[in-house]
């Protein structure tokens, strides 16, 4: 009798159902050691492990193992412990379950061996996220997260539809490599790559992310597209569109993030172009490339999520992240500009994580002698030292001093940035770390002495351009703005349609009532009312132009018609009318 | 390369004493080029000073295009959308 393997989402899942039961202290304790526990049960649970169930005819594998779901599964773990540590002294339930969950359900994703697990877990995502963006409880963060649902729900019907549709061509609902075929699988790509934020489907993330909560910010920028890098190297390696896409990923997100207000909102910009160079690597295909992107996906958790503590913490001291309102911070809070300044560097440092991964998405680019691809990625790694290093380091704790003197970020905050400072350095240092976990055979060697050269030249000498662009003046200014984007289509657009509609409903509407209720019915409600005494007036009035002056004729009709209308009439008249009736009932009747 | 920097930066001596370190990392950086063994997969990478020209050109360009090219076309007010 082999023993059931417990799946590190169940832990979480069920776990995290706990937590609003448990008292103050207790319920911080038992935060910390779920995840902790989660990860010894998960490596000792043997590599063969797996859960299998028969279900309606498939069989449903909710969790099995395998060296890909591993690199993504430890990183999760990792940083769902350094989420819970950075949140420990806020209070809010909601925060701390809805985490636990979108952990758990992010764990459930990369475990799944079926498609019907896999889209489970992957719907539970959007839900649990959601409830990180609203839990701000800002009038804007209630509206981004409506469009967040609007845009994932949408996601998800296109993903099922995939899914049930290759279901029917395959006639079994394993997982494991799609790629591009029939139009299902075409459907499958577009589901993922929403998730994935895509060029024009990455509106909901620029939109959300910034609105969500200190902590919320800093889990979403984790998971979500995580999953989707991870899903897209399941399934669809090799698939030559994806290196296109990411491609463009790695650039258009650094104009916008170059010009946005919000720090918070730069940073998820910026979060767009590292997912890109994800999406090259697995769009190459090799054992290098996609051994790329499970590196940089990992080493990419650690310091944008380090980036987004710091910027959470400004948030949290200063109640902003607007540029406009920051400025001069490292005089109050060192420490956290230290941790920023150490997350920038990790993008693409030398003895960060960021070098030694993504060197190798890059080095895949060359090998396959993709000259445009490899000078765009070059460029996107400029950039995006750019945007998410040093203009976030600059905008809020160098540059102008706005006269801010707040406090230093609370010691929980602080330990939890350090938590993931460390491992970036760790691994830019001894790489073998990172790499012995990864997918494929690593047999890449990140520091020779041209990588290192090259590399700093190209991040010194864009250092050096940013500097001078400042001290001439020349750099645009901070301003407070928002910026088109391609949610305009459904955000004014949707305003415009929804003002369409309303003009032509509404018209319509009142048009029919006009017709309809008050002229047709009404002269129906009043020949019913009116009708009988019509009638009697017809037979009593030739009646009356023989006896009556027309006076008393005309006293006779109003005071016959009000009987009518009040259902009081005198006996006589209405003896002889039912004669009449019962006479005209006996004529027809025969 | 990214030690503690608090403080130092009120004295303006010690900003110019940064911006001399880096000046003295780039020039360094681009005497070691010709040391190097490369093994360049392009016919460009072996151009003197490629990677340097490229971060300096490629940051020049894009806070530039950003700022004064782009921004005038997708800008619009804070409340815009509301």
């Amino acid at each position: 009798m082999t023993e059931l393997p417990l799946p590190p989402a169940l832990i979480y899942i069920v776990g995290a159902l706990l937590v609003p039961l448990l008292p103050g202290r207790i319920k911080s304790i038992y935060l910390l050691i779920l995840p902790v526990a989660a990860f010894l049960v998960l490596i000792n649970t043997p590599a063969a492990a797996v859960l299998r169930f028969d279900f309606l005819g498939f069989e449903l594998v909710p969790f099995r193992i395998d060296r890909l779901s591993l690199v993504f599964a430890y990183i999760y773990l990792l940083i769902s412990l350094i989420g819970t540590i950075y949140t420990l002294h806020f209070k809010s339930d909601l925060e701390k379950v809805s985490g636990l969950l979108y952990a758990g359900s992010a764990l459930g994703v990369v475990f799944a061996g079926d498609l019907f697990s896999f889209f489970v877990f992957w719907e539970m995502l959007t839900v649990t996220a959601l409830a990180l963006i609203w839990a701000r409880r800002t009038r804007e963060s209630q509206a981004a997260g409506f469009r967040y649902l609007m845009v994932h729900v949408f996601g998800g019907l296109v993903l099922l539809a995939g899914i049930v549709m290759y279901i029917d061509e395959q006639h079994s609902i394993a997982l494991g490599h799609i790629g591009l075929t029939s139009p299902a699988t075409y459907l499958i790509f577009l589901g993922m790559g929403i998730n994935a934020a895509w060029p024009l489907l990455h509106t909901w993330l620029t939109d959300a992310y910034p609105e969500a909560t200190v902590g919320g910010a800093v889990l979403l920028s984790a998971f979500t597209t995580k999953t989707a890098v991870y899903a897209l190297a399941r399934t669809y390696p090799g698939t030559e569109a994806l290196i296109w896409i990411g491609a463009v990923m790695a650039i258009f997100p650094l104009f916008y993030a170059m010009i946005e207000n919000d720090l918070r909102r730069v940073l998820s910009y910026s979060l767009i172009n590292p997912v890109g160079f994800m999406m090259v690597g697995i769009g190459i295909g090799t054992e290098l490339s996609i051994n790329g992107a499970a590196a940089y996906a990992f080493v990419h958790i650690l310091y944008k999520s380090l980036l987004f503590m710091a910027m959470g913490a400004v948030l949290y001291r200063t109640g902003t992240a607007k540029a406009t309102g920051l400025g001069g911070l490292h005089r109050s809070m060192p420490w956290t500009a230290l941790f920023c300044m150490i997350g920038a560097a990790s993008i693409a440092f030398p003895l960060t994580g960021g070098f030694v991964s993504k060197s190798m998405i890059i080095d895949a680019a060359a090998h396959h002698h993709l000259a445009l691809i490899w000078l765009t990625l070059l460029f996107g790694a400029a950039g995006v030292f750019l945007t998410s290093g040093l203009r976030i380091c600059h905008g809020a704790f160098f540059g102008k001093d706005r006269g801010q003197r707040v406090e230093e970020a609370p010691g929980n905050m602080l330990f939890a940035m350090g938590l993931a400072a460390f491992p970036c350095i760790l691994i830019g240092v001894f790489p073998k770390f990172l790499y012995q976990i990864l997918p494929y055979p690593v047999d890449f060697e990140p520091y020779t002495a041209a990588h290192v050269v090259t590399q700093l030249q190209l991040l010194l000498f864009a250092a050096l351009a940013f500097t001078l662009l400042i001290r001439a003046g020349i750099y645009p200014a901070e301003q407070k703005a928002v910026n088109l984007d391609a949610d305009w289509f459904y955000r004014k657009g949707g305003r415009l349609f929804y003002l369409g509609a309303d003009r032509f409903f509404n018209t319509l509407n009142r048009t029919a009532e006009q017709l309809f209720i008050k002229k047709i019915t009404g002269a129906l409600a009043g020949f019913a009312r009116q009708g009988p005494a019509h009638l009697a007036w017809l037979l009593l009035n030739p009646l009356w132009r023989l006896s009556l002056d027309r006076q008393e004729q005309q006293r006779r009709k109003a005071a016959l018609y009000r009987s009518f209308a009040t259902g009081t009439m005198g006996l006589a008249p209405m003896a002889v009318l039912i004669a009449l009736f019962l006479g005209l009932i006996f004529l027809i009747g025969n | 390369m990214t030690e503690q920097k608090k403080h130092l930066f009120d004295n303006p001596k010690n900003s110019r004493r940064l911006i001399y370190a880096l000046i003295a990392c780039l020039l360094l950086l681009l005497a070691l080029e010709p040391l190097i063994e490369m093994h360049p997969y392009f016919p460009w990478e072996e151009w003197p000073g490629f990677y340097a020209i490229f971060g300096f050109a490629a940051c020049s360009l894009l806070v530039l295009a950003a700022g004064y090219i782009f921004r005038p076309l997708v800008k619009r007010a804070e409340d815009y959308y509301d």
